[in-house]
């Protein structure tokens, strides 16, 4: 049986763990190449440690124990001229491109008067200008391959308020509003352009968040909008990636312009 | 390598053909067992002939060729005591239930709201909306009993946009959603996910018609398919008229699996863009 990806090359930010990683890792499983790109290098302005070159060389071994080809490098999303450099190195040595992953990101928490300029730059250039160059990086490839599937990560931080992630929340709503005009742009060559919405995934980088806690008993009216539906506290990144794989897949050839709530019923209540 | 629904049974209602018998086919050849479910007749003042005894005959044949279960029967989403014995029925027959597909729903002439005869709304929020209810009222104990399942409600690209000449359509389908969100949150306890489906045009009989080809080109008196086809393209972003009933049935059967287990509440478009227009 042949995969549901089958002989597409992926391309994903933030692929040295967590969701990356896991999308890496899926995608392979049923078919995919890999390119694959992370910053591996910790920011000043967040409170734990991001991924490591070991990180990344450890999705690069996941993805070839699949039998599937992988090229990674570091790079730093904010970079446009150095992710453009990667990808088109990457497509030239895999063949063409078919899928983007924009998924790197990072989080921090704290009230608003809290946020600093620094904290406000460092997420919005990572969460929505990352996400930018990355489709700006990519879609010449995916037009040349005469269409494709662009999922950019947002977050049910894009749908609702969250209280005490202000510039996180800012970039999530952005990265809606940049989909929904690629989605229209990119129709014509047959590219698709949806966002993914998780709520709380178990990975490094909200188990590093903490702090809420002391925040939110501040104003208990607040805690409850980070309850979930269904009666699970958090989802795993294989779940985020098994709808990433859809949207990927020609199963979704006609899907676009959707946001795609992963989020146990988090943004319904 | 195991099916993506293996081992589950899925109860369809307007499964005699179009987008039913499509989702039909696609769980079974995953794995699923069928409850099988259509009216099997004509709906006055439908522009359109509806299913036959034949169609549905032939939907048990193709899931049967895929080595699958399937228990049929003549129901009508409208009565809901005859729906709930025929979904009673094919429990009893297939063991448990594991998924639902509310799909049964017709089409429709266009109508000024403010000229439409009394028969005619009534008709489509039955069928369209309170059979989306009622399918749901009878399956629910039995998901519950399997401790879980995914309820998946077609509604429609006029579910979440107005489109005028068709207010009765357009405001069963959205009371679709309303019916989902809510059910997502009285059933999340139990593990039981809601979500809707919102197709753009899909070709099938309850949109290729003559009724639906003069809907979108009142300038033609006999408009035919291919008049509509740049019409309805217009609709969309992606250069397409329409998607084919497997479209759909790919994203039901994302919904119906374990790979969307924590994905409720969710009103998945399958509208080639249209609704981002």
């Amino acid at each position: 049986m042949t995969g549901r990806v089958q002989g597409k090359v992926a391309f994903i930010t933030g692929a040295a763990r967590g969701q990356g990683r896991s999308h890496a890792i899926r995608l392979a499983e049923e078919g995919a190449d890999i390119i694959a790109v992370d910053i591996c290098r910790d920011y000043p302005t967040v409170g734990y440690g991001l991924a490591t070159e070991a990180d990344l060389a450890q999705t690069v071994k996941d993805v070839e124990a699949l039998d599937r080809r992988i090229i990674a490098a570091q790079a730093d999303v904010r970079d446009a001229a150095a992710l453009k450099r990667v990808v088109d190195d990457a497509v030239a040595q895999l063949g063409h491109l078919d899928i983007v992953c924009a998924n790197a990101g990072i989080c921090t928490v704290q009230a608003w008067d809290e946020v600093t300029p620094d904290v406000w730059r460092d997420t919005l250039d990572t969460n929505l200008t990352g996400v930018w160059n990355t489709m700006v990086a990519a879609a010449p490839h995916l037009i040349a391959a005469g269409g494709g599937s662009i999922i950019c990560t947002s977050s049910t931080a894009g749908i609702k308020g969250l209280p005490f992630l202000a510039p996180y929340v800012a970039a999530k709503h952005g990265v809606v509003g940049i989909a929904r005009t690629m989605a229209n742009e990119l129709a014509q060559h047959k590219i698709r352009v949806n966002t993914v919405h998780p709520t709380g995934v178990n990975t490094p980088m909200v188990e590093g968040l903490g702090g809420l806690d002391p925040l939110i008993n501040r104003d208990p009216n607040l805690g409850p909008i980070f309850m979930n539906t269904l009666p699970v506290q958090s989802v795993e990144a294989r779940d985020i990636s098994n709808a990433v794989l859809f949207l990927a897949s020609d199963e979704a050839q006609y899907v676009t312009g959707l946001e795609f709530t992963v989020d146990a019923g988090n943004t319904i209540r | 390598m195991p099916g993506r629904v293996a081992g589950k049974v899925a109860f369809i209602t307007g499964a005699a053909r179009g987008q039913g018998r499509s989702h039909a086919i696609r769980l079974a050849e995953e794995g699923a067992d069928i409850i099988a479910v259509d009216v099997c007749q004509d709906i006055p003042g439908v522009p359109y002939p509806g299913a036959t005894e034949a169609d549905l005959a032939q939907t048990a044949k193709a899931v049967e060729a895929l080595d699958r279960r399937i228990v049929t029967a003549q129901a009508d989403v409208r009565d809901y005591a005859g729906l709930k014995a025929a979904l009673d029925d094919g429990v009893a027959q297939l063991g448990r239930l594991d998924i639902v597909s509310a799909n049964a729903g017709i089409g429709t002439s266009p109508h000024l709201a403010a000229e439409m005869a009394e028969d005619t709304w009534r008709d489509m929020i039955d069928i369209n909306l309170t059979g989306v209810w009622h399918t749901a009222k009878a399956a629910i104990p039995h998901l519950r009993a399997a401790h879980g399942g995914a309820l998946i409600l077609t509604s429609s690209a006029a579910g979440l946009m107005a489109y005028p000449n068709i207010a009765h359509y357009v405001s069963a389908k959205h009371g679709v959603v309303g019916l989902m969100r809510t059910l997502a949150l009285e059933l999340a306890p139990d593990m039981i996910r809601v979500n809707s489906i919102h197709p753009t045009q899909v070709d099938t009989p309850m949109i290729q018609n003559e009724a639906t080809y003069r809907l979108f080109r009142p300038d033609l008196d006999h408009p035919t398919r291919a008049d509509f086809e740049p019409a309805s393209q217009q609709m969309n972003a992606l250069p397409i008229p329409w998607v084919d009933p497997v479209d759909i049935s790919n994203a039901v059967l994302f919904l119906a699996s374990d790979e969307a287990r924590y994905i409720t509440g969710v009103a998945l478009p399958v509208d080639a863009g249209c609704l981002i227009k």
